[in-house]
């Protein structure tokens, strides 16, 4: 317990010294300031070193194709810091290098030296050729009018007839199958039946009878289920022959019903 | 003198009858003509004075081939004919004693033998006033005296060069065949189909296939063309619109007239009304098989005549009657001529045989006579001129043999025909008789078709 008060009676004589000494240094500041020091005599500054300076930089040519290469040229002075981005590195003052861009690339040269540093950039532009066209569509995606031209196939008749015959049954249900096909895809399609006829009867009455053989192929169409409305008929009469020999064979080609890509 | 002029073209008319008729003997007409025949005529050489003489090669060849073309006369030839030849009516002489002959100054000159003419053209041409003048007569040689012998005698002028050459004798030549009942083909036109530009468009030439012109210019097929009686409008079908349709067109103006064309696979024209104010068509209008209507001039007031599920085409209105009309139908199996009345009334009667294939009707002026198409005895395609007498149903063939002979159409003389024939490899258009003498071809360039005689238009 007498341990405890003898420190605490050291500690506040401690304190007040201090005030003391606090006070005495206050009162020291209130007194005249000191002269500034002498001012530090110099010597003159040496000039300063020369600004680097980029002559020229260069790219020939300045567009190239992929895979080509272009030249950088450059020419630089004062400097002792020379660089050139995009992997090219540090290089010489002056030189030249050959670069092989995959796309347009901005080249910089920089350089540094004692004066400070500069820069200036070349840009080689890489064009691209044109993609190569698209692959031809495949065999199952001919046009509308392609298939009518190599699918629908003529029909035959006897002389001075307008029936059906057996084979042009047949060749009309095929015809029926790929006509729905083709006008289920392309709704803008239509078919001009032309009717024709051989050289022996008159043009009179030739053209009357080739009306009859358009109609009647575009009735037995409509019959086996294709739109009629898609079906439009001419006659040529003898007027359109494909061919003009005087021969049973021509007769029969000429006595022919058509089928033409027509619009809708 | 009046009542024998009279007689003599009694005689001549029953010739010309006769050309038609020559199937339907024995009947009086044909009595006449089997006994008398042709009357004879002698056409000499005429001369021009001065510079006239230069054309008269034209005027000569012109004069004898439109007598001899008419098949009314028959030309004595110049061999048998006197050495001394009129020039005009003064250089006939009385002979001293009646019936003594001479050179050719004497009217029994040329009445007797080895002329033995009935009828004498004569006359002369002489440059007048830059003109070309013709002086001409005619002669029966047969009266007994030359002061009673002229049929007429008259003034023609005409340019002073070959073609006023031709035109004086053409006229001249229609004056002395008025003489027998003929009428004129001077300024009538034959419209046809020519493909000689590469494709089918409609022509005219003048009756003699001079003055071959384009009608039309479309580019496309253009056919089957008619002309109204008055010559004032053609009708034709073209597939200028994509599909065979009526075009009518002025022949006035050149320019095209306004048809409604029905909406159907086909509207084809055939024929006009003798009135000119209605069209004879054939149309799928009802939308089946053509049948024959009749329209008004601008395509308006459609009128059905033919019905049943058969080809009607070709519509012709009987040109004197305008009442009845004959066409071509396929009711009975092949193509055959029929006929009905304009007014659809009445029932439809065939009129050939029902043989072959007969097409191509067309109407004499008299409406008596149809000339046609007919394969009768060959094969499908080769087709043989007829004429038909329709009261009657008499026939005679003007076509004989193989080849194509086709869409007959009668001139305005009611003597004549036009028609087109396949005898190489090329159609082309003849002109013959109506007894089948006298063919002429008129076209040589390209194929011609479907011709049309039409009148001269006023």
């Amino acid at each position: 317990m007498s341990r405890t008060l003898k420190f605490r009676i050291l500690q506040f004589s401690t304190l007040l010294m201090l005030l003391a000494l606090v006070f005495s240094a206050t009162g020291c500041k209130k007194k005249t300031p000191p002269p500034p020091p002498p001012p530090v005599q110099q010597a003159p500054p040496p000039p300063p070193p020369s600004k680097p300076t980029i002559n020229s930089f260069t790219a020939e040519p300045t567009s190239i194709e992929q895979g080509q290469s272009s030249t950088l040229r450059w020419s630089v002075s004062n400097a002792t810091d020379i660089t050139i981005d995009q992997g090219v590195g540090a290089v010489q003052s002056e030189g030249t290098r050959a670069v092989q861009p995959n796309a347009t690339t901005t080249y910089t040269l920089a350089v540094r030296g004692p004066g400070g540093t500069d820069s200036r950039s070349v840009t080689v532009e890489v064009t691209t050729p044109p993609p190569p066209p698209p692959p031809p569509p495949a065999e199952n995606k001919r046009s509308a009018i392609e298939m009518i031209n190599q699918d629908v196939k003529d029909i035959y008749f006897d002389y001075n007839k307008n029936d059906i015959r057996g084979d042009a049954q047949a060749t009309l249900q095929t015809d029926a199958d790929v006509l729905k096909k083709v006008f289920a895809d392309d709704p803008n399609i239509a078919v001009l039946i032309e009717g024709n006829c051989d050289e022996r009867g008159s043009a009179e009455y030739n053209l009357a009878l080739g009306d009859r053989r358009a109609q009647s192929a575009k009735d037995y169409l409509v019959q086996l289920g294709v739109a009629a409305d898609r079906l439009k008929t001419v006659s040529y009469g003898k007027e359109k022959p494909v061919c003009t020999e005087a021969t049973e064979d021509c007769y029969q080609r000429n006595r022919h019903d058509h089928f033409a890509p027509a619009q809708k | 003198m009046k009542r024998l002029i009279v007689l003599f073209s009694l005689v001549a008319l029953g010739a010309s009858l006769s050309l038609v008729l020559r199937a339907q003997q024995p009947d009086v007409i044909g009595d006449i003509t089997k006994k008398g025949g042709k009357a004879n005529i002698a056409i000499p050489d005429f001369r021009g004075s001065g510079q006239a003489q230069a054309f008269m090669s034209a005027f000569n060849s012109t004069l004898s081939s439109e007598i001899e073309n008419s098949g009314l006369l028959r030309l004595v030839p110049k061999s048998l004919m006197p050495l001394r030849i009129p020039q005009q009516p003064t250089d006939f002489k009385q002979p001293p004693v009646p019936g003594q002959r001479g050179n050719g100054q004497y009217i029994g000159d040329w009445s007797g033998p080895p002329t033995n003419t009935t009828y004498l053209a004569f006359g002369y041409t002489a440059a007048q006033n830059n003109q070309l003048v013709l002086y001409g007569w005619l002669y029966n040689v047969q009266l007994p005296d030359a002061s009673q012998a002229q049929l007429f005698g008259k003034v023609y002028t005409g340019t002073l060069d070959e073609d006023g050459a031709r035109k004086v004798a053409r006229e001249f030549a229609a004056d002395i065949l008025k003489q027998f009942g003929a009428a004129s083909l001077i300024g009538t036109k034959v419209y046809y189909v020519s493909d000689r530009t590469g494709h089918k468009e409609i022509w005219s030439m003048d009756y003699d296939g001079s003055n071959q012109k384009a009608f039309t210019h479309y580019g496309s097929i253009s056919t089957f063309p008619c002309v109204s009686p008055a010559a004032d409008k053609v009708a034709f079908t073209s597939y200028v619109s994509g599909r065979p349709d009526i075009v009518l067109f002025s022949t006035l103006s050149g320019r095209k007239l306004p048809y409604y064309n029905q909406h159907a696979s086909m509207n084809a024209a055939s024929d006009f009304t003798p009135d000119g104010q209605r069209l004879l068509i054939y149309s799928t209008a009802n939308g089946g098989y053509s049948q024959i209507y009749s329209t008004g001039i601008d395509g308006r007031d459609l009128k059905r005549l033919t019905f049943g599920n058969y080809i009607s085409v070709e519509p012709k209105v009987n040109p004197k009657t305008g009442r009845d009309i004959v066409f071509v139908s396929d009711r009975s199996g092949q193509p055959q001529i029929y006929t009905m009345s304009l007014d659809g009334a009445g029932e439809v009667t065939r009129l050939t045989s029902g043989e072959g294939e007969a097409v191509n009707p067309s109407w004499a002026p008299d409406g008596q006579h149809i000339a046609f198409a007919w394969t009768r005895g060959f094969e499908p395609g080769n087709y043989n001129i007829f004429v038909m007498d329709v009261a009657s149903r008499t026939l005679t063939q003007l076509t004989y043999g193989a080849g194509r002979n086709e869409n007959p159409s009668w001139a305005p003389d009611g003597v004549h025909l036009v028609y087109s024939s396949k005898q190489g490899r090329t159609l082309q258009i003849w002109t013959m008789l109506a007894d089948g003498t006298g063919k002429r071809q008129l076209t040589t360039s390209g194929n011609n078709e479907k011709p049309v005689w039409s009148k001269a238009s006023q």
